[in-house]
């Protein structure tokens, strides 16, 4: 018998989510541990967090140039010995930094961890930052920042934050060319003395872990030689958002132009956050959303765009971010208002929340699938302070949101005379 | 080590199996042999294009991407200058309509003008996003045509003009799907939380009455070995110089590869390595400094690339590269430093079978090459290389006449 191509076949909506979820230990200086122990490898995910992102610098490039240096030279080994030991095991050191938090993780066979924590040790405890290294990295760093400047995506992004926190806030301060000549071996030594340290830090480990991998760490990690001398002090600035709702920097040479909107938000504790993560689903936050639908695949003016709603420790903001064809930036701009209006004033279809919703939790459900990806999930509730009712929560939300709820959240934030909206490129 | 089952439909579907109890998540991966080197050459960018219009519906259901989000689930494809690969991703009791929907497409599209029109304004504006509004966009535009004078690698998957792209015909399209998007000319990989049975049962289901299409046997001219040396000079409003250096060397599938892109590891993977240590770091002639194998699937590059210091001439950068390969060619590499990228090898092996996903696309283009198998043999292949065999590698490739290079110079 021929079968009806014309027919989806049938379909199960996702009904349980497995989370594996995070046991907490402590080393013998109260350092928190936490284990997601899954995974059918023979590999270990370590992850040491601490609070010491670009919010807590005292000027720019501080709080990333710290984490940088870490691995160009400890009073034991220089950056080419950290390398060597790190590369020869296999495994992988990474640093990294984000507004609110820096890290350092460690990626090895479950084989390697004793060879390899050892020199992670070193790296956290006693980096020295060397006057050459730094000086070498500072001028690498600062030819990608002009690069960088080049592209109007990235000179969108940076000036956007800037528009909606202001210039003084830390989330909205940015790197200048004159920043480079402030930074030395002094002041990084400084933050780093002041922020990696014992009471500032988190480890979460992912993978295969046992009774030895927790006694490594508290060998190396336990003791009470990187204990504090006094108390982190951090400054509250307040958020200025420029009055100048439209803003263009103009380039003359521009083949296409990056368009940015959006404003002042909350972060993930607010009761407001998970529905309005379904709204802005709907609005631009997959391939079949509504700005992807009309301005890249019914008019062509783009190869993407999107929105989101970005959570940070101390605020947040939404956003639609996009690059079009210079001659068609206008359109562009009044077709993404256009969809927000539209939800404002229309309730959402059925079927399209229907179908939303069953996208939501399969993307949960991949987004919690193996070690590594729920350690990921972890963090995102770890740093905030929550637990993990908030993931019950959000399927909760994600199964139970009207349309109608939905069309008084759009009526709530969705205003278009309260969106910042800047142009690089030509307009 | 990953395990599959492999099976062929009556049409000359090839179908591999692996099942991965671990993952709530299943997944479809499906390759055609087809790339930008199958294209007229007064035709480029046709695959690519041809990978958007994919997704602008097929001949019973209107829409790709609308019923697999409906189920949960998500998807995406590439294009290389060999391949066109599709994957999709799933809860794995939803597997059917994954295979309802991959099955369609393959049996024939809904050829829509409006999909045709669309996509083409997409891809047009991916063109200037990605190569033309973009420091050192333009790069491989620039290359490929100086490097290979008749293999089809002289263009990039992108096309080599705009205009191309404009003058796509529906009557193209209708005749690229035809000999390229047929049964025969695919693999596909299913990988999750399902049995065996199962799989064989759907592939029939929705696979088995797709007709075969048309043997496609790939006549590809040779690129005649090069004999001297090429480069070429532009100029830009970049912030700094840039110097791209590529070698002709081996495929993917020769025996050479392993050794050849152990060669580019100890050169320039990690902080450990070579380039780092003697370019960046010691003699700072480069902010950023990087050697690859493309890894292509007819005879390939090898590539050194990097952004020069301030106050560095092309000149001494060019020395300085050529000083590092000379090395190579030169002194056996020490045992732990060949030790050194071989654990670097194997682990980032087992760090990449944690995805299923990934395991399915390797599968795939596994298969491609000769044998599904490869996933588990390689690493043994890259473990066997030996010093020497690395020294003799160099010795065939880093030669001057071999080389094409390209000095991108800031405008001042």
């Amino acid at each position: 018998m021929a079968i009806d191509r014309k027919i989806s076949p049938a379909f199960k909506t996702v009904e349980k989510i497995e989370i594996i979820r995070a046991t907490e230990k402590q080393l013998r200086n109260k350092i928190p541990v936490y284990s997601i122990n899954a995974g059918t490898q023979e590999l270990i995910k370590v992850e040491f967090l601490f609070a010491a992102g670009m919010f807590y610098q005292q000027k720019p490039l501080q709080a990333a140039s710290v984490n940088t240096m870490l691995e160009e030279g400890t009073a034991k080994m220089s950056a080419a010995e950290i390398a060597d030991a790190v590369d020869y095991y296999g495994a992988f050191l990474e640093v990294g930094v984000s507004q609110d938090n820096a890290s350092v993780v460690l990626y090895t066979l479950n084989k390697h961890l004793r060879s390899t924590l050892s020199v992670v040790e070193d790296v956290i405890k006693n980096a020295t930052f060397p006057e050459e290294e730094l000086h070498t990295h500072l001028t690498n760093k600062k030819q990608k920042f002009y690069v960088n400047n080049q592209k109007v995506a990235n000179v969108a992004r940076k000036r956007f934050t800037e528009l909606l926190f202001g210039e003084k806030h830390p989330y909205g301060i940015n790197v200048k060319e004159s920043d480079f000549e402030l930074i030395n071996s002094g002041n990084l030594k400084s933050f780093y003395k002041s922020f990696y340290r014992s009471d500032n830090c988190k480890i979460v480990l992912a993978g295969k872990i046992d009774e030895d991998v927790f006694s490594l760490l508290d060998e190396h990690f336990g003791g009470n030689d990187w204990a504090p001398e006094s108390a982190i002090k951090t400054n509250k600035i307040e958020i200025i958002t420029n009055p100048q709702r439209e803003q263009l920097i103009y380039k003359d040479d521009a083949l296409q132009s990056a368009i940015r909107i959006g404003k002042v938000m909350f972060n993930k504790t607010h009761p407001d956050f998970q529905s309005l993560q379904i709204l802005n689903t709907v609005f631009g936050g997959y391939f079949g959303s509504r700005l992807m639908s009309n301005i890249r695949e019914d008019k062509g003016y783009t190869y993407g765009i999107g929105s989101g709603i970005a959570s940070l420790q101390h605020s947040g903001y939404f956003f639609i971010s996009t690059e079009v064809g210079v001659d068609v930036c206008k359109n562009a701009i009044n077709e993404i208002y256009f969809e927000m209006d539209r939800l404002r004033a229309e309730i959402i279809p059925e079927d399209e929340l229907q179908l939303v919703k069953n996208y939501l939790l399969g993307t949960f459900l991949r987004s919690v699938d193996g070690p590594f990806a729920m350690a990921e999930r972890f963090k995102g509730i770890l740093e905030y302070g929550l637990s993990y009712d908030y993931f019950d929560r959000y399927i909760a939300t994600i199964k139970g949101i009207s349309a109608s709820q939905l069309r008084e959240l759009a009526i709530t934030y969705f205003e278009k005379e309260s969106m910042i909206e800047l142009v690089v490129g030509k307009k | 080590m990953i395990k599959y089952e492999k099976f062929e439909l009556q049409n000359g579907l090839k179908v591999i199996f692996h099942q991965d109890k671990s993952t709530p998540i299943a997944c479809i991966n499906i390759l055609y042999n087809v790339g930008a080197r199958d294209e007229n050459p007064e035709q480029t960018g046709f695959a690519h294009l041809f990978e958007h219009l994919m997704f602008g519906g097929s001949i019973n259901i209107p829409n790709y991407d609308e019923p697999l989000q409906r189920v949960g689930g998500e998807n995406n494809a590439f294009t290389t200058n060999d391949i066109t690969n599709y994957y999709l991703t799933l809860p794995s009791e939803n597997l059917e309509t994954g295979f309802w929907l991959e099955s369609d497409r393959m049996l024939s599209l809904a050829f829509s003008d409006k999909s045709l029109e669309v996509q083409r304004s997409v891809v047009i504006e991916e063109f200037k996003q990605r190569y033309l509004n973009q420091p050192y966009g333009d790069v491989w535009l620039l290359m490929r045509p100086m490097i290979y004078k008749v293999h089809p690698y002289q263009w990039d998957t992108i096309g080599k003009e705009i205009s191309h792209l404009e003058n796509a015909k529906m009557e193209d399209v209708k005749n690229f799907f035809n000999k390229f998007y047929c049964p025969n000319n695919a693999i596909m990989v299913v990988a999750g939380n399902v049995a065996l049975e199962e799989v064989k049962k759907l592939s029939e289901k929705w696979f088995g009455p797709i007709p075969k299409g048309p043997d496609n046997k790939r006549n590809l001219p040779v690129e005649p070995e090069q004999t001297e040396a090429r480069s070429m000079m532009v100029e830009r409003d970049v912030p700094a110089d840039a110097i791209y250096m590529a070698y002709h060397m081996c495929s993917r599938f020769d025996k050479e590869y392993y050794a050849t892109d152990l060669i580019s590891d100890i050169l320039s993977r990690g902080n450990s390595s070579r380039m780092h240590n003697a370019l960046i770091k010691d003699k700072k002639m480069f902010s950023d400094l990087q050697a690859y194998v493309m890894g292509d699937f007819d005879k390939g590059l090898f590539v050194v690339s990097g952004k020069l210091s301030n106050g560095v001439t092309m000149g001494e950068a060019e020395q300085g590269i050529i000083e590092e390969l000379e090395k190579i060619k030169t002194h056996l590499v020490t045992i732990d430093e060949l030790q050194k990228v071989k654990n670097k090898m194997e682990s980032s092996h087992v760090f990449g079978e944690i995805e299923v996903l990934n395991k399915a696309t390797n599968l795939a283009v596994s298969e491609l090459l000769g044998n599904a198998n490869m996933v588990n043999e390689e690493v043994g292949k890259y473990l066997s290389v030996t010093a020497e065999q690395i020294k003799e590698q160099a010795n065939i490739i880093f030669r001057k006449e071999n080389c094409s290079t390209l000095y991108y110079s800031a405008k001042k």
